[in-house]
């Protein structure tokens, strides 16, 4: 008997395995308080192109703060609250549920409704109802798992926002927009020679970033949904590492047109340069604080690449970083208290944090190569590139170290990430 | 364990009903924000989903073949265009002095002739940090370059960082030939 528990057990894990095969997800420390969660198939399911549950599952599984509880075995499963055996739902000790279901529309479109049921209490605690295209499949199931996820943690979803990175595959370099999971990519850019340092805008319908297509270093500025694009900085020299202004008025960049590296302030169509920084060492990277009053930077004034904040306005600056000989890539979360950079520990650079106030370090990963990190709009997850088995993959760590997952983009070689921000979508 | 659940279980829902008292689900209803008049704690709406679509631009063009040139010629010094660095540095090795010599003369001997420095780094480290460390690079071969005779307006130094490494291995054999400074004239850029 003992053994068949124990085969039945690893059939379950193989099945669990197999389910979330893309999904690679280390958990320590923290990730324990997990919630558990049961994600029953919505009702009417198998008339979408895909399973939408999945996808839900998937995301909050992904997120490191929820466990999936198993969720079959119950045929048909209940898509109403007068359907649910709570007890049987309390047996399998989830704390939460998920029911739904799936109507298909006269006019092709289905019509999505869900509930969180509260298992305990046997309430609900939300109810939501979407219509959608089979196109917007994935992008509701984000929407979905972003509302559980805020209802259960109290914190902000990010699973419907979207990320920027840059694949190189054969001589050939693309900027792909994808959803938060690395899922749905669509390119939006492909280019014989390098692009780097996609920026956000704050509304999310542009990046801003370097392009190497007239042989040397510019910054460009492109509109996602029409393609259009225009020139922010070609000036002699190099122009680089663009970052928006809160109020998507400006950007902050470095040009080299007066030499050296230098930080400098443009409007967004070319206009209105204005030099910030005014001396002999390389300042690069400039970030913008969330209130857009101060801006953080690397620079090797001190002799190291160092990490260091001015005024917007101008004036001294003052150094952040002091441990290690290699601080670079500083980047603020949206609540301005967490700064995420590289720092070099002998020949490895890694992920950190730094509390801005108490200004704690914090090493938020183990590996080799980490690049390019970016917080997710909520701060509560760094996404970062990496290497694994010598190409480049992308990661998210939470803030805190505790949750680290890689994506799954399927591609060569894959760098420069930047997270989008919540839009109104 | 079990009561930290329940604890986080509770602040989580209070949060969410934000005073009103949980509404319990009568049976058999349809998704509560049907129920007019009266709506619940989670009001359900259907939100329309627009499709965020992204317009592609493809600017891959096929690569152009090279432009003959009699700075070409394998017999002639200027044919030589690359400078090589140790790790972290920008400073030019003696060695480079000939060659660097006769592109500041041909410049200066062709006022109209135009020249661009592309600075490299290997790929160690970030790759912003990087971009400037090319940069640096670049504008020291410019600067000697001035300083030999050629006109400032005929150089622009540019970096592309380690974005364009010539060797892709990570040995460093390949790191030092990444550490490098190329000179393309007229034509070749």
């Amino acid at each position: 008997m003992k053994k068949i528990i124990h085969v039945a057990a690893i059939l379950l894990m193989g099945l669990a395995s197999a389910a979330h095969a893309q999904l690679s997800i280390e958990i320590t420390g923290g990730g324990a308080n997990q919630i558990p969660v049961a994600v029953l198939q919505f009702a009417g399911e198998n008339q979408l192109p895909s399973a939408i549950t999945d996808v839900i599952e998937a995301d909050l599984q992904r997120s490191g703060r929820i466990r999936l509880q198993y969720s079959g075995g119950i045929s048909p499963a209940p898509s109403e609250p007068s359907q649910v055996n709570f007890t049987e739902w309390r047996n399998r000790s989830a704390d939460a549920m998920v029911i739904g279901t799936v109507q298909k529309l006269s006019d092709g479109r289905f019509d999505i409704r869900f509930r969180l049921l509260d298992v305990p209490r046997q309430t609900q605690l939300l109810g939501l109802g979407f219509t959608m295209s089979a196109a917007q499949l994935r992008l509701t199931g984000h929407k979905i798992a972003d509302a559980i996820y805020e209802k259960l943690t109290g914190e902000r979803g990010v699973f419907s926002t979207r990320i920027a990175y840059v694949v190189k595959q054969e001589g050939r370099f693309e900027l792909r927009i994808a959803d938060a999971d690395g899922q749905s990519a669509q390119t939006a850019l492909a280019s014989r020679e390098p692009i780097i340092s996609p920026s956000w805008s704050p509304d999310g319908t542009r990046l801003a970033y370097v392009s190497f297509e007239n042989k040397k270093a510019v910054v460009y500025q492109h509109s996602l949904a029409t393609g259009q694009r225009q020139v922010v900085a070609n000036f002699r020299g190099s122009n680089s590492a663009p970052s928006w202004s809160p109020d998507g008025r400006q950007l902050a960049v470095v040009l080299s047109r007066d030499g050296g590296s230098q930080l400098y302030l443009i409007n967004t169509d070319g206009s209105n340069v204005r030099r910030l920084t005014q001396n002999q060492s390389i300042d690069t990277e400039p970030f913008f604080s969330p209130n857009g009053q101060s801006i953080y930077f690397t620079s090797d004034r001190g002799g190291s690449p160092q990490i260091y904040r001015m005024a917007v306005s101008g004036g001294e600056a003052q150094r952040i970083t002091f441990e290690g000989s290699y601080n670079v890539s500083p980047r603020v979360s949206s609540d301005g208290r967490t700064l995420a950079y590289i720092s070099r520990n002998g020949t490895r650079f890694q992920l950190a944090s730094m509390d801005l106030e108490s200004r704690q370090v914090q090493m938020l990963t183990d590996t080799q190569r980490d690049e390019s990190p970016s917080f997710a709009p909520n701060g509560k997850l760094v996404l970062y590139a990496t290497e694994l088995g010598g190409r480049g993959v992308l990661a998210a760590v939470s803030s805190d170290g505790t949750v680290k997952h890689r994506l799954t983009v399927q591609a060569a070689d894959v760098r420069e990430p930047a997270w989008g921000p919540y839009t109104g979508n | 364990m079990k009561k930290t659940f329940l604890a986080m279980f509770a602040a989580s829902f209070l949060w969410s009903c934000g005073g009103d008292p949980p509404k319990p689900d009568g049976a058999g209803a349809r998704v509560e924000d049907r129920v007019p008049g009266k709506p619940p704690a989670d009001t359900a709406r259907p939100v329309p989903v627009t499709p965020q679509n992204v317009a592609p631009v493809n600017i891959a063009q096929p690569s152009q073949p090279g432009v003959k040139s009699p700075l070409t010629d394998p017999a002639n010094i200027l044919s030589k265009r690359s400078i090589f660095y140790d790790y972290d540095s920008d400073a030019i090795k003696d060695e480079y002095r000939p060659m660097l010599e006769a592109h500041a003369k041909y410049l200066s001997n062709n006022p109209n002739a135009r020249m661009l420095v592309q600075g490299n780094t290997d790929e160690r480290g970030g790759r912003e940090y990087n971009l400037s460390l090319g940069q640096r690079r670049a504008e020291a071969v410019k600067k000697v370059l001035v300083v030999m005779g050629a006109k400032d307006v005929q150089i622009e130094s540019v970096s592309l960082g380690e974005e364009k490494p010539r060797c892709e291995e990570r040995t460093d054999a390949c790191f030092g030939q990444n550490r490098r400074s190329d000179i393309l004239h007229s034509g070749e850029f």
